[in-house]
């Protein structure tokens, strides 16, 4: 008999545990199935309310299919397709993490060259840091008056700070010895910066960079609940006050794949600018 | 007289010791190098050889005293003074060709790509790295074959000066002798000057005009400077059989293994510590008239 590598025994394990839950999952309702198909009924009726039960998963997998066949289609403000819905969520997320990398990365690097500019700036990164980012959307509110934008900027806020202190902290670790070589070779400050203190602090600015963008996919779903009007989070939200519980569980897993495939595009980056000493 | 091509003038570092006070590694040291010339400097690990080095290379700021070269304070680092590290330094997110070229384009803004690559490529194979090898990164190669890409890294760049320190030490001794041979030849034909810090007595001997000895630190002195009276070219097989070899060798075992120790933590009273000249010649014939064999006695 052929030995399995180890992928091909962790794949062959993980699809077993898929299935295996599910089959539990399934299990586990299925007088519920019938009072779904009530619900729906009592839905319309406007008296069922209350009987809405866990879907099984063969409900969330007849979901799926129907969405994702036809993702894009837009009927009005509150029916829109998935894509439609990733796609908000997405767009506000990349803008809100642009323009914090924008700020970040090169205030990051004066930090992290110039000591004087890591003790003046230390105390407010300190105090900053730590306050949820939903706290600020009052304030974004207020002050911005546009729901789309404040929750743009509340991205901005939560996912500047990873890569602000990576930054910094790659750049002052960046070893004297690489440093000492652009001397001996008389690199300007800027060739300096680019050629040898960026490459060798990208490693930990790309962790920071891949921090941020997990917290900021976090944080758009409850912006997006809070704010209204579009995105995945206002989506689930949706979906919970219509008590349609088959969409809520699609949507969570939608919202778990986007997240994987934004972590996998920076772990592949994280890969790109890697290097062993 | 004029100032030497490389003049050091009472150089002095002093570094913080841990305890609250302040650690004298060596003071008014004051020695030059002519022009062309090729000086070695041997002292026990701790003495002080790679600040000196840094120092001349213009990384590093003495205590006090002077560094010029050409007739210029040294205040910086140039692109004259080519130094070899003593950790390599090689850039690991670069492969061995690009850590090489990272430095000819520095050297030559103007040069097209191709030349740059090509002359980096001649380098390399001149400390024997070619082939597929000058694509690795410097994490994929063995310590001697990282080492060789530094010493590539230096000489491809043509420097007046070029400080090495102890740019051999992780070489197996085939390599080391091949790679010596390169380097005499390259100096041969550039007339650079090159300050070389190295271990090997042996080394010394065959590459230097003249080697500076540094006794033990803290508070250490280049005591002496000792002619090699020995004429060029000289062939490692040969040497030995030159009278001179063993009379010089015994002289730097001697001064290594025990003056070392015994003139070490002097302080110097402000005045200027220059190098006792050594001249050991058992030929009789060349430029030294005094008959009889002689071992120069050191009065400190
Ligand atoms: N940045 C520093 N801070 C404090 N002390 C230092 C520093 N750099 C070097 N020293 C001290 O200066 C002395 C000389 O160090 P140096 O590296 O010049 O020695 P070396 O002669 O090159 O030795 P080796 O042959 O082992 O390379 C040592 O005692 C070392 O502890
Ligand atoms: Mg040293």
């Amino acid at each position: 008999m052929p030995i399995l590598s180890l992928n091909q025994r962790a794949l062959l394990l993980s699809v077993v545990i898929l299935v295996v839950g599910l089959l539990i999952w399934e299990a586990a309702i299925p007088a519920q199935q019938a009072v779904g198909e009530l619900t729906e009924y009592e839905r319309l009726t406007g008296g069922g309310a209350a009987k809405a039960g866990v879907p099984p998963p063969s409900q969330v997998f007849v979901k799926a299919w129907e969405e994702l066949s036809n993702p894009f289609y837009d009927a009005g403000p509150n029916d829109k397709g998935i894509g439609i819905q990733i796609g908000y969520s997405i767009y506000r997320v990349l803008t809100g993490y642009a323009m914090a990398a924008l700020i970040a990365i090169p205030l990051g690097f004066l930090i992290g060259m110039s000591p004087v500019a890591y003790k003046a700036l230390n105390p407010f990164i300190q105090v900053l840091r730590p306050i949820s980012p939903l706290a600020w959307m009052p304030l974004a509110l207020f002050i911005i008056q546009d729901s789309e934008a404040s929750a743009i900027f509340v991205i901005f806020i939560c996912s500047i700070w990873p890569m602000l202190i990576n930054t910094a902290f790659g750049v002052a670790g960046v070893r004297q010895d690489w440093v000492n070589v652009a001397r001996t070779h008389e690199l300007g400050h800027f060739k300096t910066a680019f050629t040898v203190i960026l490459p060798a602090a990208a490693p930990t600015i790309v962790t920071g960079m891949r921090i941020s963008i997990g917290i900021a996919w976090l944080v758009i779903v409850a912006a997006e609940m809070l704010v209204g009007g579009t995105g995945i989070g206002y989506y689930v939200w949706n979906e919970w006050n219509n008590l349609d519980l088959t969409s809520v569980i699609f949507s969570i897993l939608m919202i778990g794949i986007v997240g994987m495939m934004l972590d996998a595009a920076f772990a592949s980056l994280q890969r790109a600018v890697a290097y062993v000493e | 007289m004029s100032k030497p091509f490389l003049s050091i003038e009472n150089l002095t570092q002093q570094y913080p010791d841990g305890q609250g006070g302040m650690m004298t590694v060596f003071e008014n040291a004051t020695f030059g190098v002519e022009k062309g010339e090729f000086v070695c400097i041997l002292g026990h690990s701790g003495c002080g050889k790679s600040t000196i080095m840094n120092i001349l290379a213009g990384l590093a700021e003495p205590t006090s005293g002077v560094v010029t070269m050409d007739g210029r304070e040294v205040s910086g680092p140039s692109l004259d003074r080519g130094v070899v590290f003593q950790n390599y330094s090689l850039l690991p997110w670069l492969s061995t060709l690009k850590n090489v070229s990272f430095g000819v384009v520095a050297r030559h803004p103007d040069w097209s790509k191709a030349k740059v690559l090509d002359h980096s490529r001649q380098y390399l194979a001149m400390v024997g790295l070619e082939g597929d090898v000058i694509h690795r990164k410097p994490s994929q190669l063995s310590g001697g074959m990282r080492q060789r890409v530094s010493i590539a890294r230096a000489f491809a760049n043509h420097p007046k000066l070029l400080l090495l320190d102890e740019p051999f030490g992780a070489l197996d001794a085939l390599t080391r002798g091949t790679i010596q041979d390169k380097l005499l030849k390259i100096w041969g034909d550039s007339g650079q000057t090159v300050f070389m810090i190295t271990h090997d007595i042996d080394e010394a001997i065959l590459l230097a005009d003249r080697i500076l000895l540094m006794t033990n630190g803290p508070f250490a002195r280049v005591a002496e400077s000792v002619d090699i009276t020995i004429p060029r070219p000289r062939n490692r097989t040969a040497i030995v059989e030159h009278p001179n070899y063993y009379a010089i060798r015994n002289h730097l075992v001697q001064f290594l293994g025990k003056r070392s120790k015994d003139l070490a933590g002097q302080a110097s009273d402000g005045a200027a510590q220059r190098p006792e000249t050594v001249r050991i010649d058992l030929t009789g014939t060349a430029e030294d008239p005094t008959p009889e064999p002689r071992l120069r006695a050191v009065n400190t």
